[in-house]
């Protein structure tokens, strides 16, 4: 049941990234552009996803287990720290030079474009290597 | 702004934090694409059946709505060579050393009001401008 739950919700996810264009890198680097030709539209399509998941996020924290049954996992940290901070900013490079996120790189594979492979191959190695630097692991 | 497209981007957007809210309200997971996919890289571990399937689900459903429209949906990647490939590398490793990407930070932290993702996201945005305005307007010596 949890796996189904999560291909329907992916399916929406994927969805959303397509009707929304962020899936294009194109489009999210129209938005990075400040000084070029800007492109507001990444802003929009994060601040509707940011008031649809809001609710979510209220109720669930007031719940102990998910329709599903399952614990809710929820992140309770508040503190700032370098990992957090330097990992994003290394994220930010990465994002800036491509204009691909984990999300939309993902969801671009069905596009069947041989440049979407390079980036994700890529990025699982980024991944593994972070598994592999014992002194970054969260 | 001509390429503004708010209609889409509201859709989209609804969808995209209606699949947040359903991801935390049924699985009681986070919708974090870097963290389900980097739990999936973690095997074995057990729980990696939902993330297969979240990311089945998330390469298909930009396929279901080409079908849908008639079109397929096109992209534009103006990255190439080395330089695809070490933003893919800086992605995968910064995402996972800052605990969250654009979904997991952007959205799902944010719309929980989390200080960590806050900060996180403020960082990853000026961090990608910036990189967008050297790669563009300096280093290509462009507008």
């Amino acid at each position: 049941m949890a796996a189904l739950s999560a291909l329907i919700i992916g399916l929406l996810f994927g969805a959303g990234l397509a009707v929304s264009q962020m899936i294009d890198p194109a489009k999210v680097l129209g938005f990075l552009d400040f000084a070029g030709n800007w492109d507001p539209t990444l802003l929009v399509v994060m601040a509707v996803a940011l008031v649809a998941a809001a609710p979510g996020y209220a109720i669930a924290r007031q719940r102990e287990r998910s329709w599903l049954g399952a614990p809710m996992q929820i992140p309770a940290r508040g503190d700032l720290d370098g990992p957090l901070l330097g990992g994003a900013a290394i994220f930010g490079v990465g994002w800036g030079l491509a204009g691909f996120c984990p999300g939309p790189a993902l969801a671009a594979l069905g596009t069947g474009m041989s440049d979407v492979f390079v980036f994700v191959a890529a990025m699982v190695v980024g991944m593994l290597a972070h598994r592999l630097t014992p002194a970054q692991r969260p | 702004m001509e390429h503004f497209t708010p209609l889409s981007a509201l859709i989209g957007g609804a969808l995209i934090g209606g699949a947040a809210s359903l991801l935390i309200l049924a699985n009681g997971r986070v919708a974090g694409v870097s963290g389900i996919l980097g739990g999936l890289l973690a095997l074995p571990r057990g729980d990696w059946a939902w993330r297969a399937a979240f990311v089945a689900g998330l390469i298909g459903g930009p396929w279901l709505v080409g079908v849908l429209r008639g079109a397929p949906v096109a992209i534009t990647i103006e990255a190439e060579g080395l330089t695809l490939v070490a933003a893919g590398l800086l992605v995968g490793y910064g995402t996972r050393m800052g605990g969250g990407c654009t979904s997991g930070h952007g959205v799902c932290g944010i719309a929980r009001f989390s200080r960590r993702s806050l900060a996180a996201t403020a960082t990853f945005m000026v961090v990608a401008a910036v990189t967008v305005y050297v790669a563009r307007h300096l280093a290509a010596g462009g507008p």
